[in-house]
């Protein structure tokens, strides 16, 4: 007989559980090989069998050895549920099932001292998403004529940079009655209105990191979509920094300013000016939180981008030096305009968050008309590692802040002098043109996605907690991990094609959505094409409630 | 539907010309008003050019409201004249009680004012009259300005025509340039101001179309300019564009089609002025229109103009002879009061165009 030992670690006790059929197996080993997490192992069971080999039953009990494939139960090995040894084995003998009664969350805080970390996204979001009760729903019809998806002309451009107000434009007007423009205004440029959002190299494998410039230099190059990436903290390949794409990347620098000796150092040598720099000051999905890549990730190539040991790296919570709004106008933005002359234009990302507005105010009313563009992200963004606690309970959503946004630019008569830039959750449901669409009726100049990138190269995670592993470096899809074998499970050429494909979709559903309601350019602030069948919704956002 | 119309001469011209101009083309609209706006007026109103004029719709109870905020504000009644109304019964009109046009002298501290000044009081004065007239329900206040009347009606345009005797030409009640329209506000509630054409300090604009930008060029303009209220139509957001680009910023009319339909990137990137044109798309995003318009208008000085949407969704055509110009929304309005000039000359402008018409009748095509 076995002694009960509840304190011990059981299966049962873990999120996942592995549900393996012996009678399928053929023991080809290719499940645990798979694993990259060690959450399963094979083992000798010893198997009680009682058997007759008489006309009569005469009952024999024979024992034999029988290899199996187990679950581990070791917490470091938890099953995160992604589903690879299901997709690898040829006969359908295992697979990883959600287990509602995991007591994982109290176990592991008991065990080691310490919340638990994942990577991906909130997972408690359950209830329907805004963006969902949201249509369009003002269809141009009779004497306002529905344009022609197909044939008519569309300009899907969206401002980065700083917009001065008409007034203070520096223009002459010249005894032939045109206008000149004699003195300097702020770098702006018209983009494509979807970033691909801030992923580092370090966060993301190298082969993803590549897949993902690939499809933007693609984009832009073939397909005449100004589509630009965010590099995310974490610096660049020098071999691209002096490469004539950097004009199709957007620097990122964040509290840690990973990467940033090696960008500064590469500066003389620029072809071509970074398409902006973005100042993170915030995540939406760990709002509060620096940037975080645990050591497991910081392999060879990482540590000589970033200049730094092989150990866990924790960009601050905050920049240092950094006290108030206004100091970070006058430092960062002054020295980032600076440092690229004045040509390239500096943004902001903040976490959404119940300041939001108040961030935004004194920033639009910055005299020095130098921050260019406002990146709100919520809290439906993903991230490479964060503890559970904070992407599970901290953050605030993306889309009624986006709009305070906008109203407050409204309210001074400043809407699009820093455009806005919205994310957190964009093209969660797959559906990306949509979701971008109504953030831009809302009052969003542009959106940012990054997620969906991950989705679209085959992630396994999902919101209900499957996978989530992009932390541990382990990440079965070699999407999130610096670790030469799983690397090697992704093919940057089939990745880049399936993100240049969806960008095309959705260039096209953009414009199945702006023809309908008759509008040849990007509909920013027409929140009264948009109707919500929430009530409660419909108040908040101001757009029309129908039912 | 609406049709629009208007008529530009170097001789004095009764406003039967613009009800002519506008019958022709009822079945292009749905009969349900009048509206007109007469600048550089002659006959009666000749003597009289250079001192405001307010145009009046009211009760009796508004006038006084009216006569008391002029009074206060110190300006001076130098002239009036109250048309003689027919009021017969079966008349398709929804009459007001009082219809008072009367010419004022600049209060006395203003003698030395500049132009600006004075205009801006004129401004400030009559939303003063509005919104008090408002309160009540009162009456309406179209325009206080030298040189412009405004009238605007609920009704069958010929009767209210006949209510107002201006189916008869005479030599006392005329102006050079005139713009009308046959139409309320149908899509949207029933409001005299809602009806085109729209003034705002000598700037004039009607249009025949819909503005599916109207949201956002309202949120833009509600913030800059204390005249621009009402957004009863959506097609105000046009007039406010107008003046805020005109008077405001000190641009000249050709930058208004810049600014409501501007030029596709891919070809503004290959024009020499790319950079003004880039600003100008930048900082007055919200001001761009889209859907389908055709818009007539006035400047202070009486000059006529005409654009189109960007994609010339609306039609509208220019008729000349030597001493008229009329725009009109069908060629057959035009046909009814030019019919001896020349229909070979006459314009049907395209969609990246300005037609625009000084006072010495000089008609030209202004390509964005």
């Amino acid at each position: 007989m076995e002694t009960v030992k509840i304190n011990d670690l059981a299966c049962n006790d873990l999120p996942w559980k592995v549900i393996y059929d012996t009678k399928r197996c053929t023991l080809c080993g290719s499940c645990v090989a798979a694993c990259s997490f060690g959450a399963i192992k094979p083992k000798v069971e010893r198997r009680r069998k009682s058997f007759s080999d008489t006309e009569t039953p005469e009952p024999k009990i024979s024992f034999n050895a029988t290899p199996v494939i187990t679950q581990v139960n070791i917490l470091k090995h938890f099953c995160r549920g992604c589903g690879v040894c299901e997709r690898v084995c040829p006969n359908n003998a295992i697979r990883s099932e959600h287990n509602p009664d995991s007591r994982f969350n109290v176990v592991y805080q008991a065990t080691t001292a310490s919340g638990p970390k994942r990577g991906g996204r909130n997972n408690l979001e359950v209830q329907a998403r805004t963006l969902d009760t949201l249509r369009v729903g003002r269809i141009s019809q009779m004497t306002d004529p529905s344009l022609d998806a197909e044939r008519h002309t569309f300009d899907c451009l969206a401002p980065l940079g700083r917009v001065l107000p008409a007034q203070n434009l520096p223009f002459t007007l010249g005894p032939d009655g045109k206008l000149t423009k004699t003195g300097q205004t702020p770098p702006l440029n018209w983009i494509y209105p979807i970033i691909i959002g801030d992923m580092s190299i370090g966060a993301l494998s190298w082969r993803m990191w590549e897949a993902v410039s690939m499809a933007v230099a693609y984009l832009n190059e073939e397909c005449g979509l100004p589509v630009r990436q965010c590099s995310g903290e974490g610096g660049m390949p020098v071999r691209l920094l002096k490469s004539k794409y950097l004009k199709y990347v957007i620097l990122q620098i964040a509290s840690g300013h990973f990467g940033w000796n090696r960008i500064i150092k590469a500066m003389p040598h620029m072809v071509e000016d970074p398409a902006g720099v973005l100042i993170k000051i915030g995540q939406g999905a760990k709002p509060g939180d620096g940037g975080l890549l645990m050591a497991a990730k910081v392999a060879s190539h990482i540590q000589q981008i970033r200049g730094v040991p092989k150990s866990d790296l924790l960009s601050p919570p905050n920049h240092q030096g950094l006290y108030s709004i206004e100091e970070s106008v006058q430092k960062m933005f002054l020295s980032f305009n600076a440092a690229f002359k004045f040509r390239v234009p500096v943004a902001i990302k903040v976490a959404a968050s119940a300041t939001s507005v108040s961030v935004f105010n004194n920033l639009v009313r910055d005299p020095y008309n130098i921050v260019g563009g406002f990146f709100l992200d919520g809290i439906d963004g993903g991230t490479g590692a964060a503890h559970d606690i904070s992407l599970d309970h901290t953050g605030h959503p993306v889309v009624s802040k986006l709009r305070d946004c906008y109203q407050a630019a409204c309210a001074q008569g400043r809407q699009g002098q820093i455009p806005l830039w919205a994310a957190g959750g964009m093209g969660k449901t797959g559906n990306l043109a949509a979701d971008a669409f109504k953030m831009f009726c809302l009052g969003a100049n542009g959106v940012f996605t990054g997620k969906l990138m991950l989705q679209l190269a085959g992630c396994l995670g999902n919101e209900h907690s499957r996978c989530n592993a992009c932390n541990t470096g382990l990440c079965p899809a070699g999407i999130t991990t610096q670790e030469p074998l799983l690397v090697r499970r992704l093919n940057p050429d089939r990745v880049a094609e399936n993100i240049v494909n969806y960008f095309l979709g959705v260039d096209k559903e953009l414009r199945k959505l702006m023809a309908p309601i008759g509008n040849s350019s990007l509909p920013v602030g027409r929140s009264d094409c948009l109707i919500s069948t929430d009530k409660a919704v419909a108040d908040r956002l101001q757009v029309q409630y129908v039912c | 539907m609406c049709r629009i119309g208007a008529i530009k001469s170097l001789n004095y011209v009764h406003p039967s010309k613009a009800l002519h101009l506008m019958n022709s083309q009822q079945k292009g609209h749905d009969n349900s008003g009048f509206a007109m706006v007469m600048q550089d007026l002659g006959g009666i109103f000749a003597d009289h050019k250079e001192k405001p004029t307010i145009s009046l719709a009211c009760s009796d109870e508004g006038l006084a409201i009216a006569e008391e905020i002029l009074d206060g504000s110190g300006f001076r009644c130098v002239f009036e004249w109250i048309p003689e109304t027919n009021r017969l019964p079966g008349l398709d009109i929804k009459a007001m009680p009082n219809y008072v046009f009367r010419t004022f002298d600049y209060p006395k501290e203003m003698e030395n004012a500049t132009k600006r000044e004075k205009e801006e009081l004129l401004t400030e004065t009559r939303l003063r009259i509005r919104f008090a007239m408002e309160r009540g329900e009162t009456g309406f206040v179209y325009s206080f300005w030298p040189d412009v009347i405004t009238l605007k009606e609920i009704g069958n345009p010929r009767d209210i025509g006949a209510f107002f005797g201006l189916w008869e030409a005479d030599e006392s009640f005329t102006a050079r340039t005139i713009t009308a329209q046959c139409r309320q506000n149908t899509n949207y509630t029933i409001v005299r101001y809602a009806a085109h054409p729209f003034f705002l300090q000598g700037y004039v604009t009607l249009t025949n179309g819909e503005n599916t930008f109207y949201q956002k060029n309202k949120d833009f303009q509600s913030t800059l300019h204390p005249g621009y209220i009402g957004f009863e139509s959506d097609s105000q957001c046009f007039l406010y564009t107008m003046h805020y680009m005109h008077r405001q910023l000190g641009w000249p009319l050709q930058y208004y089609k810049h600014i409501i339909t501007p030029l596709p990137f891919e070809e503004v990137v290959k024009r020499e002025d790319k950079e003004e044109l880039l600003a100008i798309r930048q900082s007055l995003a919200h001001l761009e229109i889209n859907g389908p318009n055709t818009i007539i208008g006035a400047l202070p000085d009486f000059t006529m103009w005409v654009v189109c949407d960007a994609k010339k969704l609306r039609p509208i055509v220019v008729g000349r002879t030597k001493d008229t110009v009329v725009f009109s929304s069908e060629v057959c309005g035009i046909n009814e009061i030019l019919p001896e000039r020349d229909w070979e000359a006459d314009i049907y402008p395209n969609e990246r165009e300005i037609v625009v018409v000084d006072n010495n009748l000089e008609v030209q095509r202004w390509k964005q």
